[in-house]
């Protein structure tokens, strides 16, 4: 390697370094406060560093990463969101009874695995990212051991996920068997020398497809959703529904990109019928969920069916569809998982929808930051989901697929029912006159509130202002 | 550049009630009124000043147009300009504003704050509906009045209200979604023959569109906009939303968004559409028709007071649609006319129920009875409103009313006597408000009072309005003009035939 090579890959060495740093701190028995400080740099000097390594985009390191505008960007949102879920953890775990410290080692670890999904050109990297986050992720939501569901949500999680790998490696396995290679480009060009799809290509793609499916939670491979969504402590959840799925369709877009699945009809068949069912049954599902944290949850498959639905088309569109969207899922889930983590106390996670009752007037900023998130969530105007959903549709319907749209559409409509019913129970209900209780933590939490009032800003200000963000993901090319 | 200061004043304003309202409760009420006085001086004063242009020279009819850059990569823009029409409609908007803020001086006392911010930015996207001439930006604003609307009547309504929150929401946000679909068709359309992707509508007017596809764009923009309207089949939303929103809800409701989606009609359909408009004319007075008939028939079955004038508004929004696709002049006078007439009669209903209300705490008419004893002002206002609400000649809807059967008998005898047929309903049911509400036996013995000084304002202010329509229209005709010449153009078959009556019913001597 030269220290070119080294330079590109500076976001993900500081990652790793910090992970083994903050091991060390830990072992010299440094206060969780301090930890939480030394790991919040960490994540905005990796953060910072993107910025740096912009100049000798795009690099390639032969034959596993390459690192690209595009790669860059989700690398920016996967940091960006670990520096969020780790200024709103302190809170939630300073009060409960599990050493908080070496949850942010974990965290390190889970955010390298992202950002390796996201640069990965090669099935070996690929795997690697996918089971550095896949692995950090069985103890993080497992977190709290103690409890009755997170250890369910850590099992549920260990299983399935060790179950999808070794599907995901027996595809890759055919496809090698297939190709001879485990690069996407070489694989590229390998296909290209047939005309119809090979059978045994098709048949470990099929495999790959139902772990890759897995990470993505859409349906059929959503069984896990709502339970992990549930059991994991809150900050955590937050994590799974971003980064995570993040850097895996991130991985998905650049595979197919490179070796221009589109053109498959068989392929494209069954992407489509996922995106349908996800949209579809996501928000059927979340219709009559009682507990906010699985309509979340719900609401994400139906999340991940739409960003399928930017996906299926293909071409340049798409991937600044595909962009966008992720940008404002982000920073729109970020805000509504924030709040439910400021909102929690010691004992129970604030997530049963009653519990939410007149949240209007007793934590009225709160409140609105919340409202915002699933406004944008719904795709109203005036925020980010408003444009990002546009986005697709654009990207949909500017290739001729008009059934997607519409079915986007109907099944967003649906959707609308259950984010209101959230919004409805916030103002519905009569004041809390009790007096409130002095808060443990003032400056954490106003270090949360403010993050989590930036977001918002961030929220209406894509959907306000969406050129910046839009002139930033305009050129992004996969070769 | 006074189109973006009308909605920037409002949007602002909204926030400085919001941010004010934490420290005192009457501040908001003094901000809003304030906002809406000066905004609808600066209109009035705008529309003196171009109305001689109007009258000498109808041929230009864009009187401002603004237009900054928004979205460039998508060829969005932030396009504001105003005709005639806007302008009619946007100075209601300012007029209604006024009123909503009066109306709830006494009524609103929690919360007052986020409720005048809510008042004010329904107010905005109302405006913004008026004045957008980019599809995107159209679509945009057409979602922002929804949200505040669903605040109003989610937090402050009466008991059922977050059922009919929901109702209202759900129903015009699925319909506006459709209308999305349609837009971002036409901009596909649009840019794939011409090269130019753009939402600005004066490029899209025009575009060739293959017949099939054009039925489904036209009905994505049409069902948007018969559920605002609302027309018979889609019209569910309305009653729940009017009766249980608040007083300055259920005014805004029926005054101005209701108008939307006949601005809708007019702006966007006809003109992008004007062949499959033409076919879907017999069904649309069809329907048009139905909902005359059927609103006054349930009109008259309510015991509930505002339910009741919600259908009412069912039945007068029936007209609109049959004086649109009746596709002449006369008609589209009628129509713009019987927007106004409408907004300020049903709404004048709507704060009196809304008062009757506040001093007896019912809604339901069965509890009333002989009112006129203790509320003689009240009553006699009353009268006024509902012989309005009946055309009686000499108040604004019978003008508008006539001159839409008038129009409507050229295009279609049958539907128009139909059409007849339902003034009688309306003369039914407005007396029987009259009668069970003010008239007839009394048992109540606690004392009621009548007016106070802030509720004559208002309802002097509206009364001088309504006879005013009645008596001399001819202002808010001339100022459509431009716009129904422009319209009537695209209908050469329907109009040109014979040309029996001038426009002017029984107004000679002008201003001009």
């Amino acid at each position: 390697m030269t220290s070119n090579d080294f330079f590109a890959l500076t976001p993900l060495l500081i990652l790793a370094g910090s992970s083994v740093l903050v091991m060390l701190l830990i072992a010299i028995k440094l206060s969780h406060r301090s930890i939480q400080i030394v790991s919040l740099l960490l994540f905005l000097i990796s953060f910072s560093s993107l910025f740096h390594i912009q100049k000798i985009l795009p690099y390639r390191i032969e034959p596993l990463l390459v690192i690209d505008d595009f790669s860059i960007f989700i690398i920016g949102l996967i940091i960006f969101s670990s520096l969020v879920v780790n200024i709103i953890s302190y809170i939630y775990f300073e009060e409960k009874e599990e050493g908080p410290k070496e949850y942010y080692v974990l965290l390190f670890l889970c955010s390298l695995g992202a950002c390796v999904l996201a640069t990965s050109k090669h099935f070996a990297s690929l795997f690697l990212g996918l089971e550095i986050l896949t692995v950090g992720l069985y103890a993080l939501i497992a977190y709290l051991r103690g409890r009755h569901h997170n250890i369910e949500a850590g099992i549920k999680y260990l299983v399935l996920a060790a179950f999808s790998s070794a599907f995901l490696l027996f595809g890759m396995a055919l496809i090698y068997f297939q190709t001879g290679t485990l690069e996407f480009s070489a694989i590229a060009r390998s296909l290209s020398q047939h005309t119809l799809l090979p059978p045994l290509f098709l048949t470990g793609f099929g495999l790959m497809l139902v772990g890759i499916g897995f990470k993505l939670a859409v349906v059929p491979f959503h069984m896990w959703t709502a339970d992990v969504y549930q059991g994991a402590p809150t900050p955590v959840t937050a994590f799974i529904a971003t980064a995570s799925k993040g850097g895996v369709l991130a991985v998905l877009v650049r595979f197919f990109i490179t070796i221009d699945g589109f053109r498959y009809q068989t392929v494209m068949f069954v992407f489509i019928s996922i995106a349908i069912a996800s949209m579809i049954i996501g928000n059927l599902l979340a219709l009559q969920q009682k507990n906010v944290k699985r309509i979340l949850a719900y609401s994400s498959i139906a999340h991940l069916g739409y960003l399928l639905v930017a996906f299926i088309p293909g071409g340049a569109m798409s991937i600044q569809a595909v962009s966008f969207y992720l940008a404002a899922y982000f920073v729109t889930t970020l805000s509504a998982f924030g709040v439910i983590t400021v909102l929690s106390n010691k004992e129970k996670d604030l997530e049963n929808i009653n519990n939410f009752k007149a949240l209007f007037w007793d934590h009225p900023v709160l409140a609105c930051i919340f409202s915002a998130a699933l406004l944008s969530l719904a795709g109203i105007p005036l925020t980010a989901g408003f444009i990002g959903k546009f986005y697709i549709l654009a990207a949909g319907m500017h290739n001729g697929f008009w059934a997607l749209a519409l079915i986007l559409v109907i099944s967003s409509v649906f959707g609308l029912y259950y984010y209101l019913r959230i919004i409805t129970t916030m103002f519905s209900g009569q004041q809390n006159t009790s007096p409130q209780k002095s808060l443990a933590h003032p400056v954490f939490y106003l270090i949360s509130s403010i993050v989590l009032c930036a977001l918002t800003l961030l929220i209406i200000w894509f959907g306000i202002y969406p050129s910046g963000l839009m002139e930033l993901i305009e050129h992004f090319q996969i070769r | 550049m006074i189109l973006v200061w009308l909605i920037g004043l409002l949007m602002g304003g909204g926030l400085l009630a919001l941010l004010l309202g934490k420290w005192n409760k009457t501040l908001p009420r003094w901000i809003s009124l304030y906002i809406l006085v000066i905004g609808f001086i600066a209109l009035i004063s705008f529309w003196f000043d171009n109305y001689n242009m109007i009258s000498i020279e109808p041929s230009s009819s864009w009187m401002v147009d603004f237009q900054q850059k928004w979205i460039p990569s998508f060829g969005i823009s932030f396009h504001l300009a105003i005709d005639g029409l806007s302008l009619i409609l946007l100075t209601l908007t300012f007029f209604l504003g006024i009123l909503a803020v009066l109306c709830s001086w006494k009524e609103v006392t929690e919360r007052v704050g986020f409720y005048h911010f809510n008042l004010l930015w329904i107010l905005a996207g109302i405006s913004g509906v008026f004045m957008a001439m980019d599809l995107f930006l159209f679509y945009f604003f057409w979602e922002v009045m929804l949200i505040p609307m669903y605040f109003l009547i989610g937090i402050w309504g009466s008991k059922n209200r977050e059922y009919a929150a929901y109702k209202f929401f759900i129903f015009t946000q699925a319909s506006g979604l459709l209308m999305f679909l349609a837009i971002l068709s036409l901009y596909f359309i649009h840019g794939k023959a011409s090269g130019n992707y753009t939402f600005n509508y004066f490029e899209l007017l025009g575009t060739a569109i293959s017949p099939e596809i054009v039925f489904w764009l036209m009905m994505g923009f049409m069902i948007a906009f018969v559920v605002k309207l609302p027309l018979v089949p889609f019209h569910s939303w309305l009653p729940d939303a009017h009766s249980e929103a608040p007083t300055a809800g259920s005014l805004i409701l029926a005054g101005l968004l209701l108008k939307t989606g006949a601005y809708g009609i007019l702006r966007f359909v006809l003109p992008l559409f004007p062949e499959a408009a033409k076919e879907l004319a017999p069904w649309a007075m069809f329907f048009g028709v139905v909902g005359i008939i059927y609103g006054a028939i349930l009109a008259y079955s309510q015991t509930d007071l505002k339910r009741l004038i919600a259908y009412t508004s069912v039945s007068h929004m029936g007209f609109v649609v049959l004086g649109i696709f009746a596709f002449n002049a006369l008609a589209f006078q009628g129509v713009v006319l019987q927007l106004v007439a409408h907004a300020i009669s049903t709404g004048a209903l709507f704060i009196m129920a809304g008062m009757l209300k506040e001093r007896l705490h019912t809604r339901e008419i069965d509890q009333m009875g002989g009112l006129w004893l203790q509320m003689p002002k009240m009553g006699t206002i009353a009268t006024l409103l509902a012989m309005a609400s009946l055309g009686l000649p000499g108040l604004g809807n019978f003008v508008a009313e006539f001159l839409i059967l008038l129009g409507g008998f050229k295009a279609s005898v049958w539907f128009t006597v139909l059409a007849t047929i339902g003034l009688i309903f309306s003369a039914i049911y407005s007396l029987r408000i009259l009668q069970k509400v003010f008239l007839g036996p009394t048992e109540r013995t606690e004392s009621i009072k009548d007016f106070s000084k802030r509720e004559l304002a208002i309802m002097a202010v509206l009364t001088i309005s309504i006879l005013w329509l009645g008596l001399f229209p001819q202002p808010v005709i001339d100022t459509a003009k431009p716009m129904i010449n422009k319209l009537e153009q695209l209908f050469p078959a329907s109009s040109n035939n014979i040309q029996p009556i001038k426009p002017k019913p029984r107004i000679e001597n002008n201003d001009k």
